[in-house]
Order: C-alpha cells, then sequence, then structure tokens
C-alpha cells in the first residue's frame, strides 16, 4: 500500500463517521463541530488531488466563514432537549421515505454516469492557482462573471431584507 | 533511505525545521509576556518585573510554573469534552500558521540546501487567511463551553470582530497580491530583495492590515472579547490554571507570527537594504537575514504594546463601525488605485 491509499484511507474514513455524526449526534452543537471536521477531511481530499486553491478556498469559506456563522447562530438559540417540540412520529416515517427515495436516485445517477478516472500518480496541474485563473478568466469569463452578479445580487438582497424592520 | 515512498531525510530535516520553528514561537511568546511587562513599567514609569534572575529575566518561567501547578477547575454545568478543546484549538491555531513563513534563505550544508521555510505552498497567504479565520473556533467553543453569559457574550464579539476585520484584511492583502503577482511568501520576498520593499508602494494596504491584524489578535484596542471591566475577564472567565495559561499564550504567539507576516509582506522578511552588495555569501548572509526579520518582527512586538499602554480600548459599536464603514471603503479605494496604476503602467 502506498502512502497516498493510507492517507486516503484514513481520511475516508474520517469523513464518513463524521458525516455520520453530523445528522445521528443529537446535540446541535456536536452536529456543528463534526460538519467543521467533515470540511476539513473534504479540505485534505483536495490537496490530495492537488487542487490547492480550491482546497484553500474550501478552508477558508466553509471552515472559516460559513461555520462560524453556524455556530453563532446555534450557539445563540440556546436549544435543551427539554424545550424541543415532539415531532410526531408520522412525520419521522415521511422523511426516511423520502431521504431514501433521494438515495435512490443519486445512487442511480451515479451508476450510469461516467466517472473518469483520476490517477493519483500523475498529477495534474489545473488545480493550482495560475492554471485555474487562465480557465476562468479566459475560457470561462462570462459565465464567471455572470455568476459574480449573481453573488452580489444575493448580497444586496441579504442586505435589503435584514434592513426592513 | 526510504519508507512509504519518502526520503527519511527529508523528513528529518522537515521535522527538525518544524521543532525550531515550534520551539521559536513558544520562546518568543513567552518572552513577550516578559516585554509586555517591562514596556509597560517603561511607559508608565515604573520598573516592571526585576525579581525572578537578572531584570526579571525569569518571570516567565514562574508564571508558567505558578500556572501549571494551579488547581484545575472545569465548572459543574460546563460541557466537559468541549470546555478542554477551546484553549487546545486556540494553541493549535496559534502554531499552525509559523508553517508558510520564510524564516530565511536556504542554508547550505555540504551538498544539501535546507530551506528555512517548512512548506512554500504556492497558496501561501492564503493558507495564512485560512487558520487566521479558523482561530476564532477556540475563542467561541471556550466561550461556550464555559456556561456562563459573560463567556458567551465575549465569544459572541470575539467572532463577529474577527470576521468583520476578516474582509478588511483580505480586501487589503488583494492589492499587494495584484502588485506580487504571487502568492507565495518566499517570492513576494525575493521581489523586495531586489526591489523598494512593498510598503513603498502599499502605504494605505500596510496600514489597514496592520490596524486588522490588531482586531485579529484581539489586543487593545480592540480586545473587546476581554474587556475585564465589562465582561469580568471574557470568554476565558471560568477558566483556571494552565488552560488560561493557553488562551493567554496563543494570544501572544498569534502577536508574534502577525508581526512576522507584516515584515515579510510589507518589510522585505529576512532581506535588508544593500544585502548582495556587502560580499557575504552563502550561510553567513542567510544567518544574517534571519537576524533582520527577527529584529523587524521585535519591532513590530514592540509596536504592539506600545499601542497596548497608549489607546484606550474601542467601543463595540465604534469597533463595528471602523471596521465596516471606515476599513472596507478605505480598502476598496486601495484596491482601485492600485489596479489602475497597474494598468496605467502596462499601457
Amino acid at each position: 500500500m502506498s502512502l497516498h491509499e493510507i492517507i486516503f484511507i484514513i481520511l475516508s474514513v474520517v469523513s464518513i463517521v463524521t458525516a455520520l455524526g453530523v445528522i445521528i449526534s443529537k446535540n446541535p452543537v456536536n452536529s456543528v463541530l463534526s460538519l467543521i471536521v467533515l470540511f476539513f477531511s473534504i479540505t485534505c481530499h483536495y490537496v490530495m488531488l492537488n487542487a490547492q486553491f480550491l482546497a484553500i478556498v474550501n478552508f477558508i469559506v466553509y471552515m472559516g466563514a460559513i461555520m462560524v456563522l453556524f455556530l453563532f447562530v446555534i450557539m445563540l438559540l440556546n436549544l435543551n432537549s427539554e424545550l424541543e417540540p415532539q415531532k410526531r412520529n408520522w412525520l419521522k416515517y415521511a422523511g426516511a421515505v423520502s431521504g431514501g427515495a433521494l438515495l435512490l436516485v443519486i445512487t442511480g445517477i451515479l451508476r450510469s454516469a461516467s466517472m473518469a478516472s483520476l490517477d493519483m500518480n500523475t498529477a495534474s496541474d489545473i488545480g493550482l492557482i495560475k492554471n485555474l485563473g487562465n480557465v476562468l478568466f479566459k475560457q470561462y469569463v462570462v459565465p464567471f462573471e455572470i455568476s459574480s452578479i449573481l453573488f452580489l445580487s444575493a448580497m444586496i438582497g441579504a442586505v435589503v431584507l435584514g434592513k426592513k424592520d | 533511505m526510504t519508507f512509504l515512498g519518502i526520503d527519511l531525510l527529508f523528513a528529518l530535516e522537515k521535522i527538525l525545521l518544524i521543532s525550531a520553528v515550534l520551539a521559536v514561537s513558544l520562546v518568543v511568546a513567552m518572552y513577550c509576556t516578559w516585554g509586555e511587562r517591562k514596556v509597560a513599567g517603561w511607559i508608565q514609569d515604573r520598573i516592571g518585573p526585576d525579581r525572578a534572575g537578572p531584570l526579571g529575566l525569569l518571570q516567565p518561567l514562574a508564571d508558567g510554573g505558578k500556572l501549571f501547578f494551579k488547581e484545575e477547575i472545569i465548572p459543574t454545568n460546563a460541557n466537559r469534552g468541549l470546555f478542554i478543546l477551546g484553549p487546545s484549538l486556540a494553541m493549535l491555531t496559534a502554531c499552525m500558521t509559523g508553517a508558510v513563513l520564510p524564516w530565511g534563505d536556504t542554508l547550505t550544508f555540504g551538498n544539501t540546501q535546507v530551506s528555512l521555510q517548512v512548506a512554500d505552498i504556492n497558496v501561501g497567504i492564503l493558507y495564512i487567511f485560512g487558520v487566521v479565520g479558523l482561530g476564532v473556533y477556540g475563542i467561541m467553543i471556550g466561550g461556550w463551553a464555559s456556561n456562563n453569559k459573560f463567556s458567551l457574550l465575549a465569544a459572541v464579539r470575539g467572532a463577529s470582530q474577527i470576521i468583520s476585520y476578516e474582509l478588511a484584511m483580505g480586501l487589503s492583502l488583494i492589492a499587494l497580491l495584484m502588485l506580487t503577482g504571487t502568492l507565495s511568501l518566499k517570492e513576494i520576498v525575493e521581489q523586495q530583495r531586489a526591489g523598494y520593499w512593498n510598503v513603498v508602494y502599499q502605504p494605505l494596504g500596510f496600514f489597514l492590515f496592520l490596524i486588522c491584524a490588531f482586531a485579529e489578535c484581539n489586543r487593545a484596542p480592540f480586545d473587546l472579547p476581554e474587556a475585564e471591566n465589562e465582561l469580568n475577564g471574557g470568554y476565558h472567565l471560568e477558566y483556571s490554571s494552565m488552560k488560561l495559561g493557553f488562551f493567554l499564550f496563543a494570544e501572544y504567539i498569534n502577536m508574534f507570527i502577525s508581526s512576522a507576516l507584516m515584515a515579510t509582506l510589507y518589510f522585505g522578511g529576512y532581506s535588508f537594504p544593500y544585502m548582495d552588495q556587502i560580499g557575504l555569501d552563502g550561510n553567513w548572509l542567510t544567518i544574517l537575514g534571519m537576524g533582520a526579520l527577527f529584529f523587524k518582527t521585535i519591532c513590530f512586538i514592540f509596536f504592539f504594546m506600545w499601542v497596548r499602554w497608549t489607546l484606550p480600548r474601542f467601543r463595540y459599536d465604534q469597533l463595528m463601525k471602523l471596521g465596516w464603514k471606515v476599513l472596507i471603503p478605505l480598502a476598496l479605494v486601495n484596491m482601485l488605485i492600485t489596479g489602475a496604476l497597474i494598468l496605467w503602467q502596462q499601457s
């Protein structure tokens, strides 16, 4: 077994365990903390694929910003198990059935999709920041600008909604 | 010799380098606590610590020993695991940043060249930015797990302060990156070695970065998360013994690392004027360069302390107003001017 494989297996185990932890743990703060560790292991997966820019952006945006806000909100909500309203049983069954249906659909798609195999040993350089920038600002400059305008309008919308008392 | 495809000599070199960087950060942070009190004493016309050893130089050891032997108290209603995780995370994130800073040029031993930088990754600045963002978790988790309203308030303050100032910090960095065209810290230093220091081209950017560094380190005048007269001590209110020590210590490590970062980004890092003209070569030049970097870092640390003992603390709304309504627009203007100048120069 090469070092790559060993690290990959460890990371995958961490990812799956923490992903389960997000949905299984009863305390919402623990859920959020598991989600943070999950994002960290995904960042490590990106590094293994030599996608350094994607890795660091995932690190900054998801771990550093979004999860801080999640934690922020959940800490302030002060959730207690005694105060939480009991969910009805049929709601749980409906959730399980619809979740299972979604899982089936996703597995079906993934089975039929042709996955281009990625060779781990011949590291591709497309994930390095220079190459990625060249692709984004030359080949895909129009979609890139459109999505940035979309983000800007979403930001302005959020501020406008937040200001309205 | 290889094991699992890794060259063992390479691994040994990196492990030694990591240990050295870690040891230096810890020792410098230790003596920052001594320096802080000496500077405070000097500014307030007192003597400062002078009992433990000559000039009070053993004071940090005495403090550390005291903190280790104090009784450790974990509050009954605190979340035990997270209560311990808080200071651990604060220390971890503080120590992680030093990995990408170039502490010097290369040293040559016989045929092997040892670069005095643990990892020259090509997203170096973004890495530092990411790890700084993680620093907030230590404060938030520690403050929440204490199950105390003052700690929670301080944790929330810390989180919103760090997120707000991260924006202005990132924007001021973008202007610098437009100028250098690289994210690798080593290359940024090499560029400054050949030309002028970046602070000449980016005075406003440096000023904004400096202010944001104060806020990110929770240093006065932005030490709102530990405002003792409003919050009884802040996020580490319930902590005792070395866990409290780790929180305070992490702050000093952060101060050291951000001083070194500012020296690297804006003041030439390990390069100094006339470096390539004085006729020294190889290892001596590298060692002199390291000395130069440490001198610059210590100047910044002194500046941090000087400001702390000079300026009063901001009010919370003033802090937010400064961050969002002054620093971010200024950083945007700085970015626009830099971009326009670069375009004008190219055409």
